[in-house]
């Protein structure tokens, strides 16, 4: 069962607003109270996240401690993404595409050559987005720090046998989920440039990013 | 419940008790059975490549590999970097959990009550994290290397709706898997409960550990023909040890 959940909040009153093009990573500093919207502009995007806490980013979004606690392994309205220490660090405040992926990773150039064919390496991938978006960052961070990641919009249902598979996307142009910050957080992105899964409708396209102040009390 | 099988060529046994933390080096070529000593045991694992232990376990890479939420004899434990650090070449129990993760101390105490080393001494209750962050750290590791682990002999299914239920019961006394490592693999392990365990007592179970000389991994071997992406990572770990 599945349940939508639209957002008041008006794009006009953001305080960033910011097309991420197809295929390129997006590094950005959320502050605790602030509202991330990711709008999947064109439909079927797989837009690949990781959280970090912005004063200790060795404490970071864990996939199996969020599904765990919610007893569920897709993210929507109410999901609570709890860090690797066990903290809330964002809460799923609105969402209209209804399921996210928890499982499925990141494509990278290596992984790449396992599922599909050795020669596949050369394809650029979300890894490749990640490990460039922070070298160049003032972070002192990198491979180490990739860990599970969650896909928003992807689809990746696993079966009562244990079986997993990369399904159609069921999500659409326009459709968005929005995420609020329980913590300083530094967000990694990668728009997912897969073009070997049909994670991205085999054509992948821009992400929006919409960013809100905390609402004042 | 597993059959016992004669091991030739063992270089080491011991018993891993429960809620307890250990970690070595099982070089390529050797396998690592693990046995479930009592019945009811969860023996959480991270794999890294020995030499270059930026190269680790990757659930996800693992799972969309061979379309599976579960480990069992024909899978493989792939690397991030699209080479195979184990393969998984028998099993008597047929579902190992690779998305449960660990407890920590928050839910350990929430679940089975306080009881610390200064009342318990070594009976105190420990939790798969600070374990694990035990164990990592004699190899220069911590918590930016805390990826997700497989959970050996637990159960965790995944209904239509996305509930996860765990198991009960799913490995008895004596039910084994056997763990080959394809390239030198810091093997990183804790045997506490698995933390969707609903059993409400403290109970962790004890797991005992033999290291073996593997036969050489041969043309109709069940991981290498499992799927043709476990081919392609034979095909890159091959790679990877001929520039060594």
């Amino acid at each position: 069962m599945t349940t939508l959940t639209e957002s008041a909040l008006d794009p006009r009153d953001a305080v960033y607003d910011f097309e991420v093009p197809a295929g390129e990573p997006w590094l950005h500093e959320l502050r605790k109270g602030q509202v991330l919207r990711i709008l999947d502009l064109m439909g079927n995007q797989a837009v690949d996240t990781l959280f970090y806490n912005l004063h200790d980013p060795a404490e970071r979004y864990s996939a199996t401690d969020t599904i765990r606690a919610q007893g569920n392994i897709y993210l929507t309205t109410g999901s609570r993404l709890l860090s690797s220490e066990g903290n809330l660090m964002l809460t799923i405040v609105a969402d209209t595409c209804g399921r996210h992926d928890t499982l499925g990773g990141a494509c990278a150039a290596e992984s790449n050559q396992v599922r599909y064919a050795l020669e596949k390496r050369p394809m650029h991938n979300c890894r490749d987005n990640y490990l460039l978006a922070l070298a160049e960052s003032p972070y002192d961070m990198g491979k180490r720090d990739l860990t599970s990641n969650i896909n928003f919009f992807m689809n990746v249902p696993v079966t009562p046998e244990g079986g997993l598979t990369f399904e159609d996307g069921i999500s659409d142009a326009g459709k968005y989920v929005e995420l609020r910050a329980e913590m300083d957080l530094i967000v990694l992105v990668s728009n997912c440039p897969q073009l070997n899964n049909p994670c991205n409708a085999y054509n992948p396209t821009p992400a929006r990013m919409l960013i809100w102040d905390a609402a004042p009390n | 419940m597993g059959t016992e099988t004669t091991l030739h060529d063992v270089v080491h046994r011991e018993l891993l008790p429960g809620a307890r933390n250990w970690s070595f080096v099982l070089r390529r070529g050797y396998t690592l059975r693990l046995t479930d000593h009592k019945g009811g045991a969860n023996c959480s694992a991270l794999f890294f490549n020995a030499h270059e232990k930026l190269e680790r376990y990757n659930m996800a890479d693992t799972l969309k590999a061979q379309h599976t939420a579960r480990l069992t004899k024909g899978h493989v434990c792939y690397s991030d970097m699209g080479r195979i650090l184990v393969s998984i070449v028998e099993d008597t129990c047929g579902w190992h959990d690779p998305i449960g993760g660990i407890s920590d101390a928050a839910l350990v105490k929430a679940k089975y009550g306080e009881a610390r080393y200064q009342e318990h001494r070594n009976a105190f209750h420990r939790n798969g994290r600070e374990l694990f962050l035990i164990e990592l750290g004699k190899w220069g590791l911590g918590r930016r290397d805390l990826v997700p682990c497989i959970n050996f002999f637990s159960k965790v299914t995944v209904d239509e709706a996305g509930d996860m239920g765990f198991v009960p019961g799913n490995s008895v006394a004596g039910d084994f898997v056997d763990l080959r490592a394809e390239m030198d693999t810091l093997v990183v392990l804790n045997t506490c409960p698995h933390p969707l365990d609903p059993y409400a007592a403290w109970a962790p179970r004890p797991v005992d550990l033999t290291i073996h000389k593997a036969a050489p991994v041969a043309e109709d071997d069940v991981c290498l023909n499992a799927c043709p992406e476990n081919r392609r990572g034979f095909a890159n770990t091959a790679i990877y040890h001929c520039q060594h």
